[in-house]
């Protein structure tokens, strides 16, 4: 009786905070700069990849090197869906685009269609690469998803009449707003979030914990890995998506090994396995990375004037992740998620302690 | 990011004669001979400590700078800074091991492997802030320029002499593991940690000392690597660690005669396929990835490998 009554709380609760969200994301956009608009896709994009990577590698205990292969599928999926057929003839002017693309384009309307797609495609990538590494124990996931990567590289260099190659494709209409990257960021974190509570989650937890003592129990290792693998890819295929339509250009260079680097460090850093934890560093990143850009700016301080470096970001990361590693794995939040029922008896204490 | 080019002799597309088979073939296990040498480090490691040691590839990398370098400022001869560099990568890959993995040794498996990550991508950072993402070019050794022929079969010296070279050292490590006291000790570490330090071996010790070893004969593979291909940048490690981290895999993960054939494998594949199929030359790292997904899916402990332990 009492648990449903939470459940019911909880759910209003929840959708105060989207009415919240909404609110701000319209407050945002009327008074923000765009370039503050503009990191805050970034970080809501930020959210949903890497909320994403960690139900692989912090919930599930797998480690795959995989997102930015993913992404880029996604990347490439929605910029060749949702592309204009004028801009479409204009980009490919080495090889044209091969059939059926070349001879229709989504309109507008149907980006959310072609978001899902890209997706898809991912999914089913992940799917492919799971199945043969999954079944086996140790890190052959880890090995075979950073060839991945590279291999799409490759693919998305050569298969001009695709991905028109090196030159990559521009012009792709700024379809990414940050009502789609906050609301797609809220329904990520929402959905992992149920998925984790649910018994889905509970044997994802049990795998990471132990392998042995979880098929012990009964929890198929192969389809819940396999589960927690294709969602990832998933996520990581729309994140790609959106981050394609919000520069409005997609190049094999976009989706490098940095890439799944950054988020990483943001699941690392947030603390493996706490969807709190990613969601909190992911947008601290997303402004960090603005912050450090300054850094690599040549700078004067009083009379010293110091050239910058270009790419010391990149080695402050690594010895960021090393280091926190070595003296700080539980990360910021260890796996500390957080509930409305924590909100509310925080916000109790509060009060008692004002009376 | 770095990317390796195409072999000096695939791009042209000709009809294989049998010539051109042997010439294909030789060239095959010339790469083959360096990925062996570079898949000896990763499966020495995973052997002993489970983990994938990412920064492997950076080490290979660095061993080909430091041999750049002295070559370049102390104007040494080539094989004299091979061996400078072999040392001093010994010296990077102990150091690797006892700040970054000894701590870490008993944690959770994946904050190991996370933390290989980070120091792959510490090395190859800082070595795109401190030498430039530019490549530099390699001074080939003049032992490799030189053009020999056989029964009418040229053959360039690199082809000739890299897998002699590499012969000469994969003996030499053969001899280490299983004639010499420490190579014992390194057997019974990869067998038993716990049970090895019972019996009076300083664990730590031997670890450091694998290190050392898979260091040392990476930088060797690197300096090769670059008399072949004598374009060098801080990116250089990536493909060729990866391939020989498959090709260690193929030969069966932890076992070292294992390595070596993976790596002939692996080599001999890489040439021979965009060989016969000239059109799919943009496309041969893909053809490794293949192979590594086949043996995973056919045999996943490799050629040599035994089938995995179920350890509670």
């Amino acid at each position: 009786m009492e648990r449903k009554n939470t459940t019911r709380r909880d759910m209003i609760l929840t959708g105060m905070l989207l009415v919240l969200l909404m609110i701000g994301v319209a407050l945002a956009n009327r008074y923000l700069s765009s370039y503050l608009v503009r990191v805050l896709n970034t970080a809501c994009i930020y959210v949903v990849a890497a909320v994403g990577y960690n139900l692989i590698n912090g919930i599930t205990g797998q480690f795959s090197l995989g997102p930015n292969g993913f992404m880029a599928i996604g990347g490439y999926t929605v910029a060749i869906l949702m592309l204009p057929l004028a801009e479409k003839e204009a980009v490919y002017f080495i090889y044209p685009l091969m059939w059926p693309f070349n001879s229709f384009s989504f309109p507008p309307s149907m980006f959310v269609v072609a978001l899902f797609a890209g997706g898809v495609m991912a999914a089913l990538a992940a799917l492919v690469i799971g199945i043969p590494t999954l079944r086996l124990r140790g890190d052959y996931l880890a090995i075979a998803t950073f060839g991945f990567g590279e291999i799409i590289f490759i693919i998305a260099n050569n298969w001009i009449s695709l991905t028109n190659g090196a030159l990559g494709i521009k012009g792709i209409p700024q379809y990414t707003n940050l009502w789609w990257t906050a609301g797609l960021a809220f329904a990520t974190v929402y959905f992992v979030k149920s998925l984790v509570n649910s018994s889905y989650g509970r044997a994802m937890k049990a795998i990471r914990e132990n392998e042995v003592a979880a098929a012990a129990m009964g929890v198929d290792l192969l389809r819940n890995k396999l589960l927690a693998f294709v969602l990832s890819g998933f996520l990581a295929g729309v994140a790609g998506g959106l981050f394609v339509t919000l520069i409005s250009t997609v190049s094999p260079t976009l989706f490098t090994f940095a890439m799944t680097f950054n988020l990483l460090i943001i699941i690392v850093l947030g603390g493996l396995g706490s969807i709190t934890g990613a969601t909190i560093t992911a947008v601290i990143f997303a402004f960090l990375q603005e912050i450090l850009r300054e850094v690599e700016a040549p700078m004067t301080i009083g009379p010293w004037h110091l050239p910058g470096i270009p790419g010391m970001r990149m080695v402050v990361f690594s010895a960021l992740l090393v280091a926190l590693m070595i003296f700080y794995r539980r990360g910021l939040f260890g796996r500390w998620e957080i509930s409305w029922q924590q909100v509310i008896s925080w916000l109790k204490r509060e009060r008692i302690q004002h009376e | 990011m770095g990317r390796v080019k195409p072999g000096p002799s695939s791009d042209k597309g000709y009809n294989m004669t049998l010539v051109t088979f042997f010439q294909q073939l030789l060239n095959g296990v010339s790469l083959g001979s360096l990925y062996s040498l570079l898949a000896i480090g990763y499966t020495l490691v995973y052997g002993i400590l489970g983990l994938i040691n990412f920064a492997h590839s950076d080490v290979f990398m660095l061993g080909t700078y430091f041999t750049f370098f002295v070559i370049g400022i102390f104007v040494l001869p080539w094989w004299l800074s091979v061996v400078i560099a072999m040392g001093l990568c010994a010296l990077v890959g102990m150091t690797i091991e006892r700040v970054a993995y000894r701590p870490l040794r008993s944690a959770p498996r994946i904050s190991a492997l996370i933390t290989a990550v980070g120091v792959s991508f510490f090395i190859q950072n800082l070595g795109l802030v401190t030498v430039g993402a530019r490549p530099k070019g390699f001074p080939r050794p003049e032992l490799m320029e030189n053009v020999y022929s056989l029964f009418g079969i040229r053959i360039q010296g690199v082809v000739v002499w890299v897998p002699i070279i590499s012969g000469v050292i994969l003996l030499f490590l053969l001899y280490i593991i299983y004639r010499t006291k420490t190579g014992m000790a390194m057997r019974a570490v990869a067998k038993d940690m716990e049970a090895t330090r019972l019996m009076g071996v300083n664990v730590d010790r031997i670890i450091l000392y694998t290190f050392a070893l898979g260091s040392a004969i990476a930088a060797a593979g690197g300096a090769m690597w670059a008399a072949r291909y004598p374009q060098i940048n801080p990116l250089m490690g990536i493909f060729p660690g990866w391939k020989a981290f498959t090709a260690a895999v193929v030969g069966g993960i932890g076992n070292v005669v294992g390595a070596m054939i993976g790596g002939m494998i692996i080599g001999i594949a890489e040439i021979m396929i965009p060989a016969a199929f000239p059109g799919l030359t943009g496309y041969r790292d893909a053809f490794v990835f293949a192979i590594l997904i086949g043996f995973l899916l056919i045999k996943p402990s490799g050629i040599l490998g035994e089938a995995q332990k179920e350890k509670v």
